[in-house]
Formats: structure tokens, sequence, C-alpha cells
């Protein structure tokens, strides 16, 4: 039997029996569809979260105090743990392929202009921090780039403090207090919104040094490393490890590169995506079943047919053929239907609600669609075999 | 080639020897043929008459080969076939043999045209062939007009024609049929059988018509009486 002739034998079938073959088709549309849409929310919440965390630079390292333990975290385990200085800032900045340092502090205080006076989340910088951080002055400059531990106070302020403490009046040159200390404002930051609830322009910057007494701390909370594009990460760190060694004997100190994180962030969030994809997967095998079921009907209802086909000369081959192709013709266009809706429900989606954290996620649609034909072949594949055992004698008499 | 008696048949095409066919219902045997020996010269025209379960269906059903003996020898045209494996039976059925059903077992999604067309699709003939063989059958037997209807819109008649000109479209040497008018009025009935006595006379095909209207078993030349599983008359006129 020519191939062509198979196939049409198979397509005549499925034609014919258009009410069955049409909800088959819709059980794995279904099943598929679920999966694309489910992974494609997976896959949107993936790419969100990664542009969130992609405001700042990926040639980054931190360096925390304190070792970590296996979980990343740093815990005061260690019990001669040196604290971060503002020398060791300074020492880092040293380090080959270093090109930005930003010693940091953060905590709250309240900024107050005249009367005015409100409460903010304070960061104690270096010049650097704008690059570093990924962040854009609006107006006037940054702090002045000067020694880590004789820098001066001045301060510059979060779009919304500007607005909420000066209105329409010029900040730039102002005097404000901080901790019972005067700064003048050097510049304003450009506004970056809120990010994962915290509204980061609610802010002020001032020398790190400034902030060190302030809160009274013995060192910093983080020192962070920018380095050139060009170099590698993990030689960078190195460096990074052996130039603090030097500086405090032994590793009381943890070093976390925007790679791991990146790193740690993608697994999780592969997570979601597989689990999710597995919940459309039951929906899948629903589908499959649905199939498994339809075929085994097909098989019952036609055994005569079959037994006529056997007894004019077709042989098991043939009819193994025709009931797989059938099944795997069913199964694929239900997975063309099921993944066509679903891209085109979530490209419709990105264009209508485009900060909805929805992509398709076009790795999931291709194996969806292999998964849809396979399904089409494994549930064909049972009741294809009952077919082509029978003798033709039995099958003829099922009439 | 010697029978039992000496004499020579010309060709013989289907010799039967020592042929049981038995089954099994529960605890019970029941030996459908019993010790058959059967020989039928090329171009024949044979008819088995017999009581109802004597076994007649059973013995078409063997020399089909849709049917295995439980014993004896087989030898259809020199090859001995109770040796040959499932395809190679299928393929010695889609060359060799005709067979028309009393419930014409036409698939009923198809139409006439496709009907007929099938033994010669599944032989892997190419279409312009098919084309010009369906049709040409069609109008032999007279549905050519009937090509595009489904079975559903035939008569029992037209259907029964339908059915031998898928029987007879891979031009095998032996037309089989059982009961092929047990379905059908008189006047078509007739029809039927002539058509097929010319498809033997014409064609030269060995014909073996299972029935039991005598009317219709009369008109073989050699008649064949059967109960209980065996033979037990044989008359050729
Ligand atoms: N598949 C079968 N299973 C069990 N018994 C069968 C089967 N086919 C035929 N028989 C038995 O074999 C005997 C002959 O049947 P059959 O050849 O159909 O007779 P006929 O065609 O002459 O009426 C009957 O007793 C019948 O019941
Ligand atoms: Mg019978």
């Amino acid at each position: 039997m020519r191939t062509i002739d198979l196939i049409r034998f198979a397509l005549g079938a499925i034609v014919s029996h258009r009410m069955r073959s049409a909800l088959t088709v819709l059980g794995i549309a279904v099943g598929i569809g679920a999966v694309v849409l489910l992974t494609s929310i997976g896959e949107g919440v993936r790419q969100f979260v990664f542009a969130e965390f992609n405001q700042f630079g990926t040639h980054i390292v931190a360096i925390i105090p304190g070792k970590a333990n296996t979980f990343g975290m740093a815990g005061a385990t260690v019990n001669t743990t040196r604290p971060l200085t503002l020398d060791d800032a300074a020492a880092l900045a040293r380090v080959p392929d270093a090109i930005a340092v930003v010693p940091t502090i953060q905590g709250n205080a309240s900024v107050e202009f005249g009367k005015r006076q409100r409460r903010v989340v304070l960061f104690g910088v270096s010049h650097d921090m704008p690059a570093v951080w990924n962040m854009a002055v609006r107006s006037g400059r940054f702090l002045p780039r000067e020694d880590f531990r004789g820098a001066r106070a001045f301060a510059v302020l979060g779009s919304r403090l500007r607005d909420e403490l000066f209105g329409d009046q010029n900040a730039l040159g102002a005097r404000i207090r901080i901790g019972g200390e005067t700064y003048r404002v050097l510049g304003v930051m450009e506004s970056k919104g809120q990010m994962l609830g915290f509204d980061l322009d609610d802010t002020v910057f001032i020398p790190a040094v400034k902030a060190l007494a302030m809160f009274d701390l013995e060192g910093l909370m983080e020192i962070d490393l920018v380095y050139r594009a060009t170099t590698d990460a993990n030689s960078f760190r190195d460096r990074v490890k052996a130039a603090m060694i030097a500086r405090h004997g032994h590793e009381d100190f943890t070093i976390n590169t925007q790679d791991e994180m990146l790193d740690v962030l993608d697994t999780v969030l592969n997570v979601l995506t597989l689990g999710v994809g597995a919940l459309g997967g039951i929906s899948l095998l629903v589908g499959a079943v649905g199939i498994l079921t339809i075929m085994t009907i097909a098989v019952t209802e036609r055994t005569a047919e079959i037994g006529l086909l056997r007894a004019i000369g077709a042989r098991r081959a043939h009819v193994l053929g025709a009931f797989l192709v059938e099944a795997s013709v069913l199964g694929f266009a239900g997975g063309l239907l099921g993944s066509t809706l679903a891209v085109a429900l979530v490209e419709f989606i990105g264009v209508v609600l485009p900060q909805m954290p929805v992509r398709t996620a076009w790795e999931y649609v291709g194996g969806a669609l292999a998964l849809a034909l396979a399904i089409g072949v494994a549930t064909g594949i049972v009741p294809a075999l009952r077919a082509a055992q029978l003798q033709p004698l039995e099958a003829l008499r099922a009439e | 080639m010697t029978t039992a008696s000496g004499a020579t048949v010309p060709g013989s095409v289907i010799e039967l020897s020592g042929i049981d066919r038995d089954f099994q219902l529960g605890e019970q045997v029941v030996h459908a043929l019993a010790g058959v020996d059967l020989r039928i010269a090329s171009g024949e025209y044979v008819s088995v008459m017999g009581p109802s379960g004597s076994g007649k269906s059973t013995l078409l059903n063997v020399v089909a080969l849709m049917d295995r003996p439980s014993r004896g020898r087989y030898v259809l045209r020199d090859t001995d076939v109770t040796a040959l494996d499932d395809d190679e039976l299928a393929r010695a059925r889609r060359e060799h043999i005709g067979f028309v059903f009393q419930s014409f077992h036409l698939v009923a999604r198809m139409t006439a045209f496709q009907n007929v067309e099938l033994p010669l699709t599944l032989a892997g003939i190419a279409p312009a062939e098919r084309r010009a063989r369906v049709t040409r059958a069609l109008e032999e037997l007279g549905i050519a007009d009937r090509a595009r209807h489904r079975p559903d819109q035939l008569s029992g008649g037209q259907r029964q024609r339908v059915a031998i000109a898928r029987a007879g479209i891979m031009r095998p040497e032996i037309l089989l049929a059982d009961e092929p008018t047990g379905n059908l009025d008189s006047a078509s009935g007739a029809q039927v059988i002539d058509i097929m006595e010319r498809l033997n006379r014409e064609q030269g095909v060995t014909l073996i018509v299972v029935t039991h209207d005598a009317a219709v078993g009369e008109r073989a030349r050699r008649r064949i009486r059967m109960h209980d599983g065996r033979i037990v008359a044989d008359i050729s006129s």
C-alpha cells in the first residue's frame, strides 16, 4: 500500500466521524493550550523579575561581612569577624579591573528643611553610586569624588523627598539637617519608581563616613564593586577575595556575584515554570485518556471494517499504520489548535495589557506540539495493535 | 497431476486433503470439517449445498485462506498454504481470491467506486490505473452511474454487484461466494448469479458458490453436498 493512500484512508476515517474526531482534537487542544498558557505565565514572571534585578548592572560583586553558611546568608558564626571598613573599600578600589566602588550603609533617618521634616531611607555611599546602581542625577551633581574618610557633608535627594521638602522652591545649594548635622544639597536624583514595594525616590544619599558616624556603626554593611565588562567574573572574584584575606588575615566576609544571585533566581523561577507546566500536563493527560477512549471505541466500532480489509488482503501493518496515522493526526491537530489559541491569547494580552507578566514560552510551545504528537502515537498504539491482532473472520463476525 | 482414481486433472487449482476444522465450545469440541478431501480444477463452477451447520461456510473460509484448518493439507496452485505466515496469507488472499459475502460487507463511509478500488489500493497500484480498472468494472456490472453513491444509497442488488466488482477487481483465479443471494429478492439474486456465471464463463474464473437455494445450486456443473462436516455427494453433469 502506498503511504499517501494509507494517510488518505486514515484521513477519510477521521472526516467521516466528524463529531468524535472534533471532540478528541478539542480534548488535546485544551490540554496543550493549558500547558502553553501556564508556561507563558511562568516565563512572563521570570522575565519580569529579571528585568527588575537587572536595573543594577550585572558586572558587580558585593562584599558583606561574615562568612556565608551553605544557604548563602551571612551569619555571625566566625568569632573573629572584623568589620568592613572604609579602608577596605579604598583598598578594593585598587584591585586590578575594578572600575567603581561603593561602600554602603543603609538606615532610616529624618531629614529637615526649615519647618518641614520627612523620614526617609538614608544611604551612605560614595561618588560611584549612580554608575554602580544604575541611577541618574536629574539636576545638580552627585557626591564629589573624595577620600572616603574625609568626605564633606553633602547630600543628594531622591525626587520624592525633594518634592516633599521643597515643593516649587529650588533645592540645589540649600542647607538641610539630618541627624542633627547640616548638609548642603548638591543634586536631585532621577525618579526610579518602586521596586518590590520600596519607594526608591523617598531617599537621601550622603557620604558613607557620615552615615557611619550618624548610626554609630563599627563597619559598612556592604561594599559594591563594579569590574570591567571584559573581565572574567570568577577571576575577578578570586582577586577580590585575595585582597580581602590579605587585609583581614582570614575569610571573614562573603562575596556575592550578580551572576550567582541571578543563577539562584533563575533556578527558582525555572522550577516555578516547570511546576506550572506540570499542572497543564495534568489537563493534557485528561486529553490523552480521551484519545485512548476514542481510539478504542473506533476499533470496536470498525471491527467489521478491519475484518473486511484483512479479508481482501490488507496486512497487519496496514491496519496498524492506518490507526496510528489516525491517532497522530488527531493529536497533532489538537496540539496545533491548542497552542495557536494559547499563543494568540498571550500575544493579545501582551498588546492590550503590556504590564501583565505574560510572555510566550516558545520552547514550551515546540515541546507541547511534540508532546501532543507523542500522545497521539502512544494512545493510538494500544488500540491499533489490538485491531491488527484480530483474525479476519472474528473481526468480520462483529457486525 | 493424478487423482486418487488415477485420472489426470488438468490445472488443479485447489487441493484439500484430510482437512479437519475443530472449534472448541466450552467443554465440547465441534468438528465443523471432518476429513474433507477436495480437488477443484481451474475454471470449474461448483456449488456447495447442505443443511445449516453442515460446514459449508467453514469449508469456504478455509479455501478463502481466512481460516486455518486444524489438520490436513491445502495446496493452492502448487503452494502449500498451510505453511504460510500471516502476511503471506494476506498477500495470497489479495492476489488469488475474491470473496462475496451474504451481507455484502461494504465500507459504509466509502463510495461504490472507493469500495471497488480498495483491493487495488492495498496492492499499491497507482491511481491512474486504479481509476481505469474500477471504471471498467463498474460499467461491466451496470452500476457505473452509482459510482459516487455510498452503500446506504444503493439497493441490495446494487450493493452485491459492487461487492462482486470488488471481489473481481484484482482478477483473481478463484471467486468464492457464501450465500450471495441470501439477502436479495429473487430478481436481484438471479442477476447476481448471472454476473458471477459470466465471470466464470468469459474469464475462466474458478467459481464456488455456497447456497441453500436448490434453484441456484442446480445451475452449477458440479454440485457438492455436505453433512456434519463431510462431503457426502459430489456430482458432475
Ligand atoms: N467460530 C466458531 N466457533 C464455534 N463453532 C463454530 C464456529 N464457526 C462455525 N462453528 C460451528 O461449526 C459448524 C459448521 O458451521 P458452518 O460452517 O457455519 O455451517 P454452515 O455454513 O453450513 O451453516 C456449526 O456447528 C457451527 O456452530
Ligand atoms: Mg453458512
